[in-house]
């Protein structure tokens, strides 16, 4: 009962032979040893699980590694530079106090991500409601939406530094 | 998680006959929210998940400009209808339901079929597609069939879907002008949470004389099955709409209501909410079909 499958992960095409029942949750962190992204309630409620595919934010514990088959996806592991440079999201949250313990982190980044890629100029509402889906047990919330809005903000910083 | 084999037909034909060649052990899954949640959990234990997800045809969102027809096929996912300005802008019942279900991960995933055919009493798809007089298609061993979507629900977690049978898609019959609509999803935040009741409520008024000519209003959580509450939609046609009538309304729905006490809340508050959000949802409809003019 194994598949072959064929995806791009973080710009680079793989090929994986995946049991059916895997989630992508496990291709990733039992079999891939990508342990950047986090298992937390395993069912779709906490959002420590959440990667993008195709450009958008899902839970990879809900998500079977067989249905990667043809996507693109994205993980924490994909955000930072080769020299190790920190994408502006995480350099935000690390400036902002966004992370504490950082269990939450990564899902929260990815989530963000999503949203920043597809929406550039979010404001605070549409940050509340697409980060809904991730759960913080320490920050208390607040400091994370500031995160979010300083990466929004560094963010369209560079990209118009980009267009002068 | 329980080990299956993993079939990706690509018709609804090749899906039935996976699902006949396995009927016993097969299972088949659009979104997988509530399908892998469930086989995770133990709750279901199947040795064949057939995924729906690769039936182009059960995956479109288009609405017919001449005749005025919205089809919804079974595998559109509560994300595209969010994210959709015809759905925003003249289906508010529908955008206001889909938007909130879950996260937006779950949303991302998770499809307007898989809703319907799971049952639960507070699937929030259910009560938009019942007020916009949803009929829903069919297709099983046996052939089409179609019914109306409120007719989809027998029990909780239980549908009129006969073993291998298919919901391929949700169609709407076009919309009087001068229609507004709404749907609150109340409990204790709308994110991540199961509605303690859902209440949609869509009026249409007569051009001349500004009075009520269709109302509905469903209620999701307030029986076993998605609800019309039929006393207070006729009481309402007819009649000018006004803040005392909406009043009455909502008195009305809270009485058919056939709500109980459950572990998320009593069925007084329950009734209570009726009354409050048929008000308010009414109060909506009016405000959207005056912006429309
Ligand atoms: C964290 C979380 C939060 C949630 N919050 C909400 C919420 O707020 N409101 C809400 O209403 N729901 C909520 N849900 C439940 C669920 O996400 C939705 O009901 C979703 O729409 C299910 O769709 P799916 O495509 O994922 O279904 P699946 O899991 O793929 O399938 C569900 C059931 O329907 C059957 N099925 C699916 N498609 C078809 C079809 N086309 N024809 C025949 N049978 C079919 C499957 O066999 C299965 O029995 C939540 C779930 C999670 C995990
Ligand atoms: S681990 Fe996936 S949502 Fe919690
Ligand atoms: S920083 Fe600890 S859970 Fe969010």
């Amino acid at each position: 009962m194994t598949t072959p499958i064929s995806f791009i992960l973080n710009g680079d095409e793989l090929f994986h032979e995946v049991k059916d029942h895997w989630t992508l949750l496990h291709l990733l962190r039992e079999e891939m040893g990508l342990i950047g992204t986090k298992e937390g309630c395993g069912n779709g409620e906490c959002g420590a699980c959440t990667v993008i595919v195709d450009g958008l934010a899902v839970n990879a514990c809900l998500y079977l590694a067989v249905d990667l088959d043809g996507k693109r996806l994205e993980t924490i592991e994909g955000l930072a530079g080769s020299d190790g440079t920190l994408h502006p999201i995480q350099q935000s949250f690390v400036d902002e106090g966004g992370i504490q313990c950082g269990f939450c982190s990564p899902g929260m980044i990815m989530s963000s991500k999503a949203l920043l890629d597809q929406n550039p100029t979010a404001g605070h509402e549409d940050i509340k409601h697409a980060l809904a889906g991730n759960i913080c047990r320490c920050t208390g919330y607040v400091q994370i939406l500031e995160s979010v809005e300083a990466a929004r903000d560094r963010l369209s910083e560079q990209a118009g530094g980009r267009n002068e | 998680m329980k080990a299956f084999k993993y079939l990706i037909p690509e018709s609804v034909e090749a899906a039935i006959s996976f699902y006949q060649a396995h009927s016993e052990t097969a299972r088949y899954m659009a979104g997988g929210t509530d399908v892998i949640v469930k086989v995770k959990e133990g709750w279901m234990e199947p040795d064949y998940l057939i995924s729906l997800k690769k039936i182009q045809e059960m995956a479109e969102l288009h609405k017919n400009e001449a005749t005025g027809e919205l089809s919804i096929g079974a595998l559109v996912t509560h994300a595209t209808l969010e994210k959709s300005l015809m759905i925003r802008n003249d289906y508010p019942i529908l955008y206001d339901a889909v938007s909130n279900i879950g996260s937006l991960q779950v949303r991302n995933m998770g499809t307007i079929g898989g809703n319907l055919i799971n049952a639960v009493p507070s699937a929030d798809g259910a009560i938009p597609l019942i007020a916009l007089d949803g009929v829903a298609l069919l297709h099983g061993p046996e052939g089409e069939r179609s019914c109306k979507v409120i007719d989809l629900f027998i029990a909780p977690y239980q549908t009129i879907l006969k073993p291998g049978e298919i919901l391929k898609k949700i169609t709407i019959p076009p919309q009087a002008p001068l229609t507004g609509s709404g749907y609150t999803k109340f409990g204790r935040r709308a994110a991540m949470e199961l509605p303690l009741i859902g209440i949609g409520v869509l009026l249409t008024l007569d051009e001349e004389s500004e009075t009520c000519t269709k109302a509905r209003i469903c209620l999701g959580v307030a029986a076993p099955t998605p609800m019309r509450a039929q006393g207070a939609e006729a009481f309402l046609v007819g009649k000018k709409i006004t803040e005392a009538v909406l009043i009455q309304a909502g008195n009305l729905a809270a009485d058919e209501s056939r709500v109980r006490d459950s572990i998320r809340g009593t069925a007084w508050h329950r009734r209570e909410m009726i009354r409050v959000h048929v008000r308010r949802m009414g109060l909506r409809c009016l405000a959207l079909i005056k912006e429309g003019r």
